[in-house]
């Protein structure tokens, strides 16, 4: 697909890192980070999804060029839906 | 229709509303990024909902979340991360011509994808055992976690498994399409389909695969690790 | 050349090939259009058949004609037949797929076989809602409210969300291809900014079919699993909130109605140009309006909501924002009078219509905002107001539109011209029986008659009257075209490639295209619009 040849050391090393955010992430579940264990647990979860965009599915080198903002506006969309709507519930009992 | 003077050879993949292989494989991959931006959306609106419960009943969802098992749930991350990289791999060995090791990873991933749902195959099971599978027989004591002395609302916990089985659910058959979608593109890798010139079809199964591994990213933190210290 | 010697043999889409099979396994673009032409013209007469219905029960106070469950159902199946399978998909899946490649000076879509197979899931789409229909239809209205929806009502419900749910992944599919057709397969020299404005609407439309159309799929899918596995989702007896459902399902429903009128908007760019024989005023702008609209449309779907319980913050959040959405709309259609001033204008059939457009959506985009005015809406939502300005969109814009385009490009499709005298009168009854059908309908609205009554206090009668014998000369309007339309296939005067010395890719190739839609691959080196040189174009030749 690309021109750029990945290598099999980057896929493993991947790989590798992946396994490893997992266990940190069930690690850092049992350590008491009050509010802040949802955002720790998520965060690590988009730094693996970032990696998993970037290298498994080839993005980093992609030769289609509208790849990255043909991504990027689906998760602004998402973002869109899910703020919008807390908008409404975050504020409903405010009146 | 020669367009131009000299006819550009090019072998039987290039499909002749295209001018060139190039803009076809373009294409292939912008038209399947954008499948997977739907699909992001399809997930969203069921991540929406359990978005807004989630903030509704934070305790209660603690509660419940508390009685899946974790260990389960990680190992099938671990599975599925394992798979991505046999997907990997199989592309690689698509691009380089390598069709026995094409095939092992196909083979792999499908074995890997069926590891992944016979484990979710035992946490409904446990789950109808316990009466945790909402309607009729839906029945759940617990406590909020961190308030030992405050009893979960039943019907907020019931709300969380119903969201824990639509979204486990949807995502389960997902990885049976991806499953099927795998096998037949062993059985047409094994007959040589698939060569360094063309080998998009692996290409976009890989990136669909990847796709419900990234949900499964956010489901396994989301659904399993609420409030557990 | 207008002077161009027809040769009725000559090898186009239309005669390449014969034979039931070359329709349906059939690849083109072209025939795909065809195919999805009689196909939601099917529908439309469907959705107009429970419209009529609707209108006879109004006729009078009392609910006389059909009993209240039965009336539940009427208003229901029109909205989905009229929503699914008409608005939506009808300027892209017939025009779109016709025009957009062709447009570009490509040979086909991206992907032809995923448009056959969008083709086939409209079909699939369409006898579920057929079936569902003929075993006792839904009573939910088309928005399919929780806990009505999943909790309550009998009807059948999941077979008619299925339908949604496949035509949804045919619209998905069209605006997938379509995307990728248009960043990929432009023709040498046809830059972004040489493109037909028409080719702008249809990719803003397609990007709203991709973000949107999922969110409302997804909806389906939970309220099915609530009354099948009774999962408590939307369930207030769990904690569960209804709104919830809203949300989720105008998040889609808001940005489709943009689905529906953009592509319209993009076919009268085409016209409004011809007929002025001039450029269009602002190309840029209303290029950029189009991405607007496709954006900001996502921003505003809880102005359907006001009264429903959402929080009071978020409802100035959504009005704020449904007032901006307004403003590239706006700017559209002050590009498109500054395009006919000073223009040389033909009153052609297709103008007739872009005029009818400019007055109708004008009307119907205003009272828009009246409704998305907080004090305004809690006096007349859920009344015969609302019902009057979604139609002024989607009759008097989206419908109006569609048809103009219709004639517009009919010489294109069926190398034949379509007799003028009834192309204008058609225009001119449908005009007519529009107002009169609907401009009583703002009146009762504000009046106080709510909408999905079928029975109403004695005083409203008259302009009920009204509004249903307007509906009848509406839909005397809507037969003509079927008829002389048809008759033309035959009986019409063949046409020239160019019959309105339009510009155009399209215009350069015959009447009907070939199979590859161009003999030799365009190469574009002139601008969109070049009116100023097209020099034999003085006059419109007029049939």
């Amino acid at each position: 697909m690309s021109e750029h040849a990945p290598s099999l050391k980057l896929y493993v090393g991947i790989w590798i890192t992946l396994m490893i955010c997992t266990g940190l992430t069930v690690w850092a579940a049992f350590v008491d980070l009050g509010h802040m264990n949802t955002a720790v647990a998520l965060s690590i979860a988009t730094f693996k999804a970032i990696l998993v965009v970037l290298y498994f599915m080839h993005v980093k080198h992609a030769h289609e060029r509208m790849t990255k903002p043909v991504i990027i506006s689906g998760f602004f969309f998402l973002l869109l839906l899910l703020g919008l709507s807390m908008a409404d519930y975050t504020t409903r009992l405010l009146m | 229709m020669a367009d131009s003077p000299v006819a550009v050879a090019h072998g039987p993949e290039l499909r002749h509303h295209f001018a060139d292989v190039e803009q076809q494989r373009d294409a292939a991959s912008l038209g399947m990024w954008l499948f997977l931006v739907t699909e992001i959306m399809f997930f969203g609106g069921m991540f929406c909902a359990y978005l807004v419960y989630r903030y509704w009943y934070f305790g209660d969802f603690g509660a419940a979340s508390k009685t899946l098992d974790i260990r389960l749930g990680a190992t099938n991350t671990a599975v599925l991360i394992c798979s991505s990289l046999t997907v990997v791999l199989a592309v690689w060995a698509a691009q380089n011509g390598k069709r026995k090791m094409l095939i092992t990873n196909l083979v792999l991933t499908i074995v890997l994808g069926l590891t992944f749902l016979g484990i979710k195959a035992v946490e409904y099971a446990e789950k109808f055992e316990k009466h945790h599978v909402p309607g009729a027989t839906f029945h759940f004591e617990g406590t909020v976690p961190g308030h030992p002395d405050l009893p979960a609302n039943a019907n907020h916990a019931e709300m969380f498994f119903s969201l824990y089985f639509a979204l486990t659910g949807l995502h389960a058959l997902h990885m049976i399409i991806g499953i099927g979608l795998f096998s037949v593109l062993t059985v047409l890798a094994w007959k040589g389909h698939y060569t360094p010139r063309y080998y998009t079809p692996i290409e976009n199964a890989g990136l669909y695969w990847h796709f419900v591994d990234i949900v499964w990213i956010y489901l396994f933190p989301l659904l399993y690790l609420i409030d557990r210290h | 050349m207008a002077t161009a010697v027809i040769t009725p043999e000559r090898e186009n889409y239309l005669n390449q090939e014969y034979g039931i099979k070359s329709w349906l396994l059939t690849t083109d673009h072209k025939r795909i259009a065809l195919l999805y032409l009689l196909s939601i013209t099917f529908f439309f007469f469907i959705g107009g058949f429970f419209a009529l219905l609707i209108r006879l029960e109004l006729l009078t106070p009392a609910g006389d004609l059909v009993h209240a469950d039965t009336y539940n159902k009427l208003f229901t199946m029109h909205g989905m037949v009229m929503v699914f399978f008409f608005l939506i998909p009808v300027v892209p899946a017939v025009l779109g797929n016709f025009l957009v490649p062709i447009m570009i000076g490509a040979k086909d879509l991206a992907f032809p076989r995923i448009n056959l197979l969008s083709w086939y899931l409209y079909m699939i789409g369409g006898a579920l809602i057929l079936h569902c229909m003929l075993t006792g239809g839904v009573d939910t209205g088309w928005t399919f409210y929780t806990p009505f929806s999943t909790a309550f009502t009998n009807t059948k419900i999941i077979e008619a969300g299925l339908a949604a749910f496949v035509a949804g992944f045919s619209s998905i599919f069209t605006g997938l291809n379509f995307i990728v057709t248009i960043h990929r397969m432009r023709a040498p020299g046809m830059t972004w900014s040489r493109q037909p404005l028409f080719i702008w609407a249809m990719y803003a439309t397609s990007v709203i079919m991709i973000l949107g159309t999922p969110v409302v799929a997804v909806t389906i899918v939970l309220v099915a699993v609530e009354r099948l596995f009774h999962l408590g989702i939307f369930d207030p007896n769990l904690g569960g909130d209804p709104l919830l459902f809203q949300h989720l399902f105008w998040f889609y429903s808001h940005p489709a109605v943009y689905i529906m009128i953009l592509p319209s908007m993009g076919v009268i760019n085409e016209i409004i140009t011809c007929f002025s024989r001039k450029r269009i005023f602002g190309y840029n702008f209303v290029a950029m309006s189009s991405i607007g609209i496709a954006v900001l449309g996502f921003l505003v779907w809880a102005h359907h909501m006001f009264v429903a319980g959402i929080s009071l913050y978020s409802a100035l959040v959504f009005s704020a924002l449904s007032y901006l959405v307004a403003v590239p709309s706006a700017i559209k259609v002050f590009n498109w009078t500054a395009t006919m001033f000073k223009g040389n204008i033909s009153f052609t059939t297709p103008m007739l219509y872009a005029f009818g457009f400019l007055g109708l959506f004008t009307m119907g985009g205003l009272t828009g905002l009246f409704l998305a005015a907080l004090g305004v809406d809690v006096h007349v939502t859920d009344t015969y107001f609302v019902v009057a300005h979604f139609h002024y969109i989607m009759v008097g814009g989206v419908l109006m539109g569609y048809l103009g385009g219709i004639h517009f490009w009919w010489p294109k499709i069926s190398g034949r011209m379509y007799p003028e005298a009834w192309g204008r009168l058609s225009a001119l009854i449908i005009f007519i029986g529009f107002n009169l059908t609907f401009f009583p309908q703002f009146i009762l609205g504000y009046m106080g008659m709510p909408r999905r009554y079928w029975q109403y206090p004695a005083e409203f009668q008259v302009l009920n009257v009204l509004s249903t014998a307007g509906s009848t000369v509406l839909g005397v309007g809507y037969l003509l075209p079927m008829v002389y339309l048809l008759w033309s296939m035959r009986y019409g005067k063949p046409a020239t490639d160019n019959p309105w010395n339009a510009a155009g890719l399209e215009w350069k190739t015959s009447s009907p295209p070939p199979t590859f839609n161009f003999d030799q691959t365009p190469v574009v080196d002139f601008e969109a619009y070049d009116y100023e040189h097209i020099k034999e174009a003085e006059e419109v030749p007029v049939g």
